[in-house]
C-alpha cells in the first residue's frame, strides 16, 4: 500500500468526513430552522416525530427520497438533472480548505480563499441551469434573478475578503486564523468592521437567504428556480442551500472571528460555536424581515456595498503601506 | 376550432384572448388561479418585459357560487347564512347590509340593544378582518412571522366573537329585527379585557412591520391611486381613503348608531400602498374606540323586535337599498321584492369587485413584485368578487 | 438641519432592522400561545359558546325519548335541505280490531282509531350539507333542536356525516327494519 500517497489518503478521508459533516449539518439546520421559526412565532414547531420532533428532518429526508422524480415534458433532460447535482457537489469541495481546527483541515491550500470563491461561483451556474432547463416561466424569472444577484454580490464579497487577505498577505485560511489572537479584541471584525458587515450582507445574498431570497421568492415566483423539481431533485437544492450557509459561516468565522482561536482553549469547538452563532443569526433574520424588491437588492449592492467595499479596500491598502 | 385555424394551440380561452401586444419580446405569465399571492383563486394574466409589468388583466369567475341567484330561490331568512360566506373576512358587514335592507323595506324598528350588539360585533369582526389582511399582506411581502402574531390576537378575538355569534369565521348572527342572541357579562368582560391588550399589541406591530425600512421601501410610492382614478372605478373602503377621499359608508350612508360614537374616518393622502396600509392600521384603533364607547353605553332591553319575522315570512313588495362599511369598502344590498315567497332579486354590491378594477390600471409599468404588493394592498377576498 | 437629518436617515433606517430583530428575539423567549391539540384542548368555556352540529333536546318527562314532535317544520326551513324527518306511523291494527271498529261504526258510534304517536322514527341531519346556520333551531316551534358544543366532530367517510340524531335516545321509536349501528 506504499504507493498511496499520504496526502491522497488524507483527502479521501477528509472528503468522506466532510460529506458526513455536511449531511449532519443539513439535518441539524433544518431542525434548528423550523424549531427557531416555531419559537419566534410562538408555536412549538416540529413536535410529533421523536421527542420534541428531533427526528423530523430524518422523516423529511425519507419523504423526499421516496418521492417520484418528475420532469416536465418540455424540459431539457440533461441540463435538468445536471442542475441539482451541480448545485450540491461543488459545495463539498468548498470544505477542503476550511480550517476546522489547528490540524483539522482536509488540505491546507495556499490559495484556499480563492478556491472557495471560485467554486462558490458554480452555484450560480446550477441555479441558472435549473431555471432555464425546466422550461417554466417562473423558473426562468428566478434564474434571471439568481444570476444577476449572485454576480453582483460576489464583487463586494470579494472586496471585503481582499481586505483581510491584504492585511495578512495570504490567501490561506489557516494562516489568517493563526495570525489572529485568542481573545475577541484580537479578531478581525474589530479592525475591519465595515468589511465584516459587507461580508455578512453579501453572504445573505450569495446564499439566497431572506431578505434576499429573490430567486425563490415564494409569493412572487411560487418557488422560483426549483418550481418543477420534485423529490431529491429539490432535496439537493435544499441541501446545497444549507451547505452553502455553513460554508459562508465558516469563512466568516475564519476571516473575521478568529476561527478556531478562542479564549482559554483553542480548538475545533470555538470554530463550531462561531459557525452556529452566525447560522443562528441567518435563521433569525429570515424570520423577521420582509423580502426586498429586486431593483432595491441591486441598488443596495451597486450604490452602497460596492463603493463602501472599494473605499474600505483602499483605506486598508493605504494604512498597510503607511505602517 | 377557430383558434386552431388561427394557429393557436396553446393556452385557454383567456390567454388566447389576451391580445398580443405591439412588441414581440414580451413574456405572458399566468399568475394563478393557484398562486401563493392571489389569496384564493384569482387569476391575473400579466405581460412582462423582463420583470416589468406591461399589462395586467385579472380573470375572475373561479369561485362563482351564485349568491345572487340563490337569493331568488329561498326566503330571506334562509338567505341570511349566505351572507356569512360572501366575504369570509368580514361576514358581519354583509349580515348587516342584508338585514338593514330588509328592515328598511319593511319599516321595522330594531331594538336599540340589538343595534349596539351589531355595532360591537361588526367592529370586532372588522379588526379580525384587518388582522387577517395584515398577516397575509406581510406574507406577500416575504415576512413570514407577522401573520402568526396577527393570528394570536385574531384567535383571541374570535373566542370573544364566538360568544356573541356562535361561530368563528362565517358569522351569521344578525336577524331581521335584531340579533339572534343576547350578549352576556362574560362577553363584555372579555371585550373590556381585550381592548387594552390589543392597544398594547399595536405598537409592536408598528415596530416590527410598519417601521421596518425594507417594508417601507417596498410600499412607499408603489401603486399610487389618485382620487380621480378611485372615483372612476367606484372604489371604496380603505383603498380610496388611502387616496385622500374621506368616504366611509358608516358616516356617508348613516349606518344606524354610528353617529352616537366619537370616531374619526381614517384618511391618508399618499395614495400609495403605504397609505392604504396605514389607513387599515388606523381603522383598527378607531374600531377599538367604537367598541369601547358602545360597551360603555350599552342599553338594556330586548335584542329582538316583537313579532319578529319567522322563516316563512315574506318580504313586502318594494325596493330598498342599504349600504354599510365592510372591512374592504362599501357593501351594499339592493333588494327587490314582488311580495312573493322569495325576494325577486338581490344585488350584492361588493367592494372588492370595484377595487380589483383599480389593479389593472395601477399595475401597469410596475415591477412584478410591486404588482403583487399592490394586489395585496387592495385586501381582496376572492369569493366576494365572484359572489 | 434637514441636511443633518438626511445624513442620519440611513442610520435610523438601519436601526429599524435592529428593532425588528429585538421583537422577534423577545417573542422567541416568551411562552408559546398555541394549543398542542392531541395533548391539550382548548378551555371548555371556549367550547361552551361554539355552535356545533345540531342535536335533539330530550323529552322533559322521559329523558330517553326526544322532545321532537315530528311536525316537520324544520325540514323546509333548512336552506340546504339537509334534514330528513319521518313521523312514526299509527300503530298497526289487527283484523279483529278493524272488525270491531267497523262494527262500532255501523252501530253509529264514535270510533277513536289509535292515532300516530307524535314522535319521529327517523331524524337524520346530513352534516356534509349543513352550514350550521341555525335556521332549524329558530324555526322549531317546540324548541326541541339545539346546537351541540362538539368541536371535535370528525369522520372518515361520507356516511359518518349522516348524523342520526335519535342515537342518544334509547327509547326513541325506530322503523321496523332498523338495526342499531355497531360501534
Amino acid at each position: 500500500m506504499s504507493f498511496i500517497a499520504p496526502e491522497l489518503l488524507r483527502i479521501v478521508v477528509g472528503m468522506v468526513a466532510v460529506m458526513a459533516f455536511v449531511a449532519l449539518n443539513v439535518l441539524v439546520l433544518v431542525y434548528a430552522e423550523r424549531k427557531g421559526a416555531g419559537h419566534i412565532q410562538r408555536r412549538p414547531g416540529p413536535y410529533e416525530v421523536g421527542p420534541h420532533g428531533i427526528l423530523q428532518p430524518l422523516a423529511d429526508a425519507g419523504k423526499l427520497m421516496g418521492k417520484q422524480l418528475l420532469m416536465p415534458k418540455s424540459a431539457d433532460p440533461i441540463l435538468y438533472w445536471m442542475a441539482p447535482i451541480l448545485a450540491f457537489f461543488p459545495v463539498l469541495l468548498l470544505f477542503v480548505p476550511m480550517p476546522f481546527g489547528p490540524v483539522l483541515t482536509v488540505q491546507d491550500v495556499n490559495l484556499g480563499l480563492l478556491l472557495i470563491l471560485a467554486f462558490a461561483g458554480l452555484n450560480v451556474l446550477a441555479t441558472l441551469l435549473a431555471g432555464w432547463s425546466q422550461n417554466n416561466k417562473f423558473g426562468l424569472l428566478g434564474a434571471a434573478r439568481a444570476v444577476s444577484q449572485s454576480v453582483a454580490y460576489e464583487i463586494p464579497l470579494l472586496l471585503s475578503v481582499l481586505c483581510i487577505a491584504f492585511q495578512y498577505g495570504s490567501l490561506n485560511l489557516s494562516t489568517i486564523v493563526e495570525a489572529q489572537g485568542s481573545w475577541p479584541w484580537q479578531w478581525n471584525f474589530l479592525c475591519q468592521p465595515l468589511a465584516f458587515l459587507i461580508f455578512l450582507v453579501s453572504a445573505f445574498a450569495e446564499t439566497n437567504r431572506a431578505p434576499f431570497d429573490l430567486p425563490e421568492a415564494e409569493s412572487e415566483l411560487t418557488a422560483g428556480f426549483h418550481t418543477e423539481y420534485s423529490g431529491m431533485g429539490f432535496g439537493l437544492f435544499f441541501m446545497a442551500e444549507y451547505a452553502n450557509m455553513v460554508v459562508v459561516s465558516g469563512v466568516c468565522s475564519a476571516l473575521f472571528l478568529g476561527g478556531w482561536r478562542g479564549p482559554f482553549f483553542d480548538g475545533v469547538w470555538w470554530f463550531l460555536i462561531k459557525v452556529y452563532a452566525i447560522l443562528a443569526l441567518i435563521i433569525w433574520v429570515r424570520w423577521t424581515y420582509p423580502r426586498v424588491r429586486f431593483d432595491q437588492l441591486l441598488n443596495i449592492n451597486w450604490k452602497w456595498l460596492l463603493p463602501l467595499a472599494t473605499a474600505n479596500l483602499f483605506a486598508t491598502v493605504f494604512l498597510i503601506k503607511l505602517f | 376550432m377557430r383558434y386552431e385555424e388561427m394557429g393557436l394551440t396553446e393556452g385557454d380561452f383567456y390567454s388566447r384572448n389576451f391580445q398580443k401586444g405591439a412588441r414581440e419580446d414580451t413574456l405572458i405569465l399566468n399568475l394563478g388561479p393557484q398562486h401563493p399571492a392571489t389569496h384564493g383563486v384569482l387569476r391575473v394574466i400579466v405581460e412582462l418585459d423582463g420583470e416589468y409589468v406591461i399589462r395586467a388583466e385579472p380573470v375572475i369567475g373561479y369561485l362563482h357560487r351564485m349568491h345572487e341567484k340563490m337569493a331568488e330561490v329561498r326566503s330571506i331568512y334562509q338567505y341570511l347564512p349566505n351572507m356569512g360566506r360572501v366575504d369570509y373576512g368580514h361576514a358581519l358587514g354583509w349580515n348587516w347590509a342584508l338585514v338593514g335592507a330588509v328592515e328598511k323595506l319593511a319599516g321595522f324598528e330594531v331594538p336599540e340593544r340589538a343595534q349596539y350588539i351589531r355595532v360591537i360585533t361588526t367592529e370586532l369582526n372588522r379588526i379580525t378582518s384587518h388582522l387577517l389582511w395584515w398577516g397575509a399582506f406581510t406574507l406577500d411581502l416575504g415576512a413570514i412571522t407577522p401573520i402568526m402574531y396577527a393570528f394570536d390576537d385574531r384567535e383571541r378575538m374570535l373566542d370573544i366573537l364566538q360568544m356573541a355569534t356562535g361561530s368563528r369565521l362565517t358569522h351569521s348572527s344578525f336577524r331581521v329585527g335584531g340579533v339572534c342572541a343576547d350578549i352576556n357579562d362574560t362577553f363584555i368582560e372579555a371585550c373590556k379585557e381585550f381592548i387594552p391588550h390589543m392597544r398594547g399589541r399595536l405598537p409592536m406591530y408598528r415596530d416590527l412591520v410598519t417601521g421596518n425600512i425594507i417594508l417601507r421601501k417596498r410600499l412607499e410610492g408603489v401603486g399610487v391611486f389618485d382620487a380621480d382614478l378611485c372615483r372612476r372605478y367606484g372604489g371604496s373602503g380603505p383603498v380610496v381613503r388611502g387616496s385622500g377621499i374621506a368616504y366611509d359608508a358608516r358616516k356617508a350612508e348613516a349606518t344606524p348608531m354610528y353617529d352616537r360614537f366619537d370616531w374619526k374616518v381614517a384618511v391618508q393622502t399618499g395614495g400609495d400602498s403605504m397609505a392604504r396600509y396605514l389607513v387599515r392600521m388606523d381603522e383598527m384603533e378607531q374600531s377599538l374606540n367604537i367598541i369601547e364607547q358602545a360597551l360603555a353605553s350599552l342599553p338594556e332591553g330586548k335584542v329582538m323586535m316583537p313579532k319578529a319575522p319567522k322563516v316563512t315570512w315574506q318580504v313586502p313588495k318594494g325596493e330598498a337599498y342599504f349600504a354599510t362599511e365592510g372591512a374592504r369598502g362599501k357593501v351594499g344590498i339592493h333588494l327587490v321584492s314582488d311580495g312573493g315567497k322569495n325576494p325577486y332579486k338581490i344585488k350584492l354590491r361588493s367592494p372588492c369587485f370595484s377595487n380589483l378594477s383599480l389593479f389593472a390600471e395601477a399595475a401597469r409599468g410596475t415591477l412584478l413584485a410591486d404588482a403583487l404588493a399592490i394586489l395585496g394592498s387592495l385586501d381582496l377576498v376572492i369569493p366576494e368578487i365572484d359572489r | 438641519m434637514s441636511a443633518l437629518k438626511k445624513i442620519f436617515q440611513p442610520v435610523t433606517d438601519l436601526w429599524s432592522l435592529v428593532v425588528g430583530l429585538q421583537i422577534t428575539g423577545r417573542n422567541f423567549a416568551q411562552r408559546q400561545v398555541t394549543v398542542h391539540y392531541p395533548r391539550q384542548e382548548v378551555p371548555p368555556e371556549v367550547n361552551a359558546s361554539y355552535r356545533g352540529p345540531i342535536q335533539l333536546v330530550a323529552n322533559p318527562r322521559n329523558a330517553a325519548k326526544p322532545k321532537c314532535t315530528a311536525c316537520n317544520i324544520c325540514v323546509p326551513a333548512c336552506p340546504s335541505a339537509c334534514i330528513t324527518v319521518v313521523k312514526a306511523p299509527p300503530p298497526p291494527i289487527t283484523p279483529e280490531q278493524e272488525k270491531a271498529f267497523q262494527e262500532a261504526e255501523a252501530r253509529g258510534e264514535e270510533v277513536e282509531r289509535p292515532a300516530a304517536p307524535r314522535e319521529p322514527i327517523i331524524w337524520i341531519n346530513d352534516f356534509s350539507l349543513c352550514s350550521l346556520c341555525g335556521v332549524c333551531v329558530e324555526a322549531c316551534p317546540t324548541h326541541c333542536i339545539e346546537f351541540s358544543h362538539d368541536l371535535y366532530s370528525v369522520g372518515t367517510s361520507r356516511k359518518d356525516f349522516k348524523h342520526d340524531l335519535l342515537a342518544p335516545f334509547p327509547e326513541a321509536l325506530r322503523p321496523a327494519d332498523y338495526k342499531p349501528e355497531e360501534k
